[in-house]
């Protein structure tokens, strides 16, 4: 078990070519579970295998402990991997796959015997010991695979989106499996995926990550309450983030957001006063768990009335899609609200809980309590083709 | 079967499809048959009787005396052909295994260039390599025409394992280097067990090339140390005495053999290793 740090790591194939990641500062401690999520091609997994030591870096230092790694070859980290593929050795046996590296960091047999022994406990996969790779399913070659990582006994884990060759049902127990797992080794972890509940569920900390640069990192909750700017806002979140362009108004000192919905207008005040920022295009955003029914009539600036478009049952909730200022929005109702399509619903906004994102940066505009990391150049136009 | 009789079990077309099998079968086939039945005639049987014929008095004589013929140009061609095989898919794994998995600078280039090997037409390379065994004192040895058809099967072989390794996924290789493997242990414990079924394929084929090869073997030896096609050759084309017909055909089987024996012992792995990877299981 070590601490990991990233210190300004840089990575490029070549001169010319773009970066594949930039100026990466991260570290987690001891026992935390990192996780790094983004889009495809966003340079996760190329990071993982740079602290994996299977890809060089071109600039800054990997940190494990108070050591530096940078220049150490995989075998010497002292980490262990599971991959999405799993990538157990087809010819060997489950016991052959565990003990492997075991054999060939030339541990005596007895420990071997017994490590076999705990890991296999561990995972409930004793039955399996005999077999080959090509005999088991899914879900048990996922736990071989993890399997050989615990065996091990690394300083750090690293997962490549483990979870993602998984069916639906599967991967939601395997990811409960994980956490428990985690909980009672304690071990430090980095884990790479694509999966935004993966992100919030299962980490310590989360650094989201877009085109090489890590866009935010902190814990689930400040990425999921304070994202840093519009990227991260509609990156993390299911349904995801409303974002609403407009002007703001200045009222009586306050800014004030303006919304209309075709049948009703509203004046919400924000509760903020920054110079400047009504003479902007700005996006407004709102969760859609945030916008809640009106009890009655509501309470005049903070809630409007809508025409319901859609509607999208979910089971637990239920999904009501309106029209604000020409956007469609999302609002997550309870399950037993069930409107029909036409009808009018006045809805309650939470003002503190409404963020304001700059329309050309993408940058989140006011308070933001865990700061962003450099350089978020083109969100606004990435948001837009999405 | 009742209850499906609106397809009869025989059709005239299935009928058709067999005559022409059996037809193409059969035609295949004489060749092998006339060489056989001829082999085991006496040379009186073969003067009056005429090819199919069979023949009067099964004799053996033919046989006998073409192993007294080729009996030393046969193990010259073990000789040969065995450390060549062996030797030339030995190479042509561990090439395949850098090439698809320890790619380096230019490796794709290096990978094009040796597949002109393929083509490169026997002939061109004669004179050259006739100078290179010279210096090399290789020239007219057994061990020299090893050392050709160890370099000219690299190519082939090289380009089997390779695009065999292709298809093994590359995290297979991250997650050995992870749990310590090094180059060569990654190869021998986890590469060299998958690769049964392109082995067999790389040892066939290097087997049936080089046993069967003439060219090589007439240019690159003399006397003592010619291959067992050589001396066939010689031994058909002999202008001395009368013709021989049992004697010829019998050396020509004993030529054959081998390579038929290689076939059907692991003529199901050819198959197997050809089409291996081409379907992702």
């Amino acid at each position: 078990m070590a601490t990991l740090e990233l210190r300004n790591v840089n990575k490029t194939y070549g001169a010319g070519l773009p970066d594949t990641l930039k100026n990466i500062e991260l570290s987690i401690k001891e026992g935390e579970f990192l996780i790094l999520v983004g889009p495809s091609g966003c340079g996760k997994s190329t990071l993982m295998n740079c602290i994996a030591g299977l890809e060089t870096i071109t600039g800054g230092a990997i940190m494990i402990g108070d050591q530096d790694v940078s220049g150490m070859s995989p075998k010497d980290r002292d980490i262990a991997m599971v991959f999405q593929s799993y990538a157990l050795y087809p010819t060997m046996s489950v016991r052959e796959n565990i003990e492997f590296g075991l054999k060939i960091r030339k541990m005596p047999q007895a420990d071997i015997d017994a490590e076999v022994a705990r890991v296999a406990k561990l995972l409930q996969i004793e039955h399996l010991l005999n077999r080959k790779p090509g005999q088991l399913s899914g879900g048990q070659q996922q736990r071989v695979a993890m399997g050989r990582a615990l065996a091990r006994r690394p300083k750090i884990y690293l997962f490549d989106e483990p979870l993602s060759n998984l069916d639906a049902k599967l991967r939601v127990e395997m990811r409960t499996e994980m956490k428990l797992m985690h909980q009672r080794l304690k071990t430090t972890t980095v884990y790479v995926t694509h999966d935004q509940i993966e992100a919030m569920t299962l980490g310590d900390k989360v650094a989201v990550m877009k085109d090489g640069i890590i866009q935010q990192f902190g814990t689930p909750k400040e990425i999921y309450n304070d994202p840093a700017n519009l990227f991260v806002a509609s990156f993390i979140g299911s349904p995801p983030m409303n974002f609403v362009p407009m002007r703001l108004k200045r009222q009586n000192g306050d800014l004030v957001a303006v919304l209309d919905s075709g049948q009703a207008r509203c004046e919400l005040a924000l509760g903020m006063n920054d110079a400047g920022l009504e003479e902007r295009d700005v996006i407004l955003g709102l969760r859609p768990e945030q916008i809640v029914l009106a009890a009655g009539e509501g309470n005049g600036s903070s809630s409007i009335r809508a025409e319901v478009q859609v509607t999208e049952p979910t089971g637990p909730d239920t999904l009501v899609f309106v029209q604000l200022n020409d956007t469609k929005v999302c609002c997550r109702l309870a399950p037993d609200v069930a409107p029909q399509v036409g009808e009018t619903l006045t809805l309650q906004f939470d003002p503190a809980k409404v963020l304001l994102f700059d329309a050309k940066t993408g940058e989140r505009l006011g308070a933001v309590a865990s700061l962003p990391a450099q350089g978020h150049a083109d969100n606004v136009t990435q948001f837009k083709g999405r | 079967m009742t209850s499906l009789a609106a397809k009869p079990a025989i059709s005239l077309s299935r009928i058709a499809i067999y005559a022409v099998l059996i037809l193409a079968v059969l035609l295949y086939l004489v060749p092998l048959v006339v060489m056989l039945l001829t082999s085991f005639k006496t040379p009186e049987d073969i003067s009056t009787g005429n090819l199919l014929s069979w023949p009067t008095v099964v004799s053996g004589i033919g046989w006998v005396k073409a192993w007294a013929t080729v009996d030393g140009y046969f193990w010259n061609s073990i000789k040969i052909t065995v450390p060549a095989v062996l030797i030339s898919t030995a190479i042509g794994a561990l090439n395949g295994y850098v090439l698809s998995f320890w790619r380096f600078r230019g490796s794709q280039l290096f990978f094009g260039l040796l597949l002109f090997g393929c083509f490169l037409p026997f002939q061109t390379v004669l004179l050259p390599a006739s100078f290179t065994l010279g210096k090399m004192g290789l020239a007219s040895t057994t061990t020299g025409l090893v050392f050709i058809h160890v370099v000219y099967g690299l190519a082939f072989t090289t380009l089997f394992f390779r695009n065999y390794y292709v298809s093994i996924p590359d995290a297979l290789i991250k997650a050995a280097r992870l749990d310590g493997a090094g180059f060569f242990t990654i190869f021998r414990r986890i590469i060299l067990p998958m690769s049964t079924p392109i082995i067999m394929v790389c040892l066939i084929w290097q087997f049936t090339q080089i046993w069967n090869d003439f060219l090589f073997g007439v240019v690159f030896s003399s006397g003592d140390s010619q291959p067992i096609t050589v001396a066939l050759n010689n031994l058909v084309n002999t202008s001395t005495g009368a013709k021989e017909y049992n004697v010829d055909m019998a050396a020509a089987m004993i030529a054959g053999l081998p390579t038929l024996l290689v076939y059907v012992i692991a003529g199901k792995y050819f198959v197997r290793g050809l089409t291996a990877g081409a379907v992702k299981g």
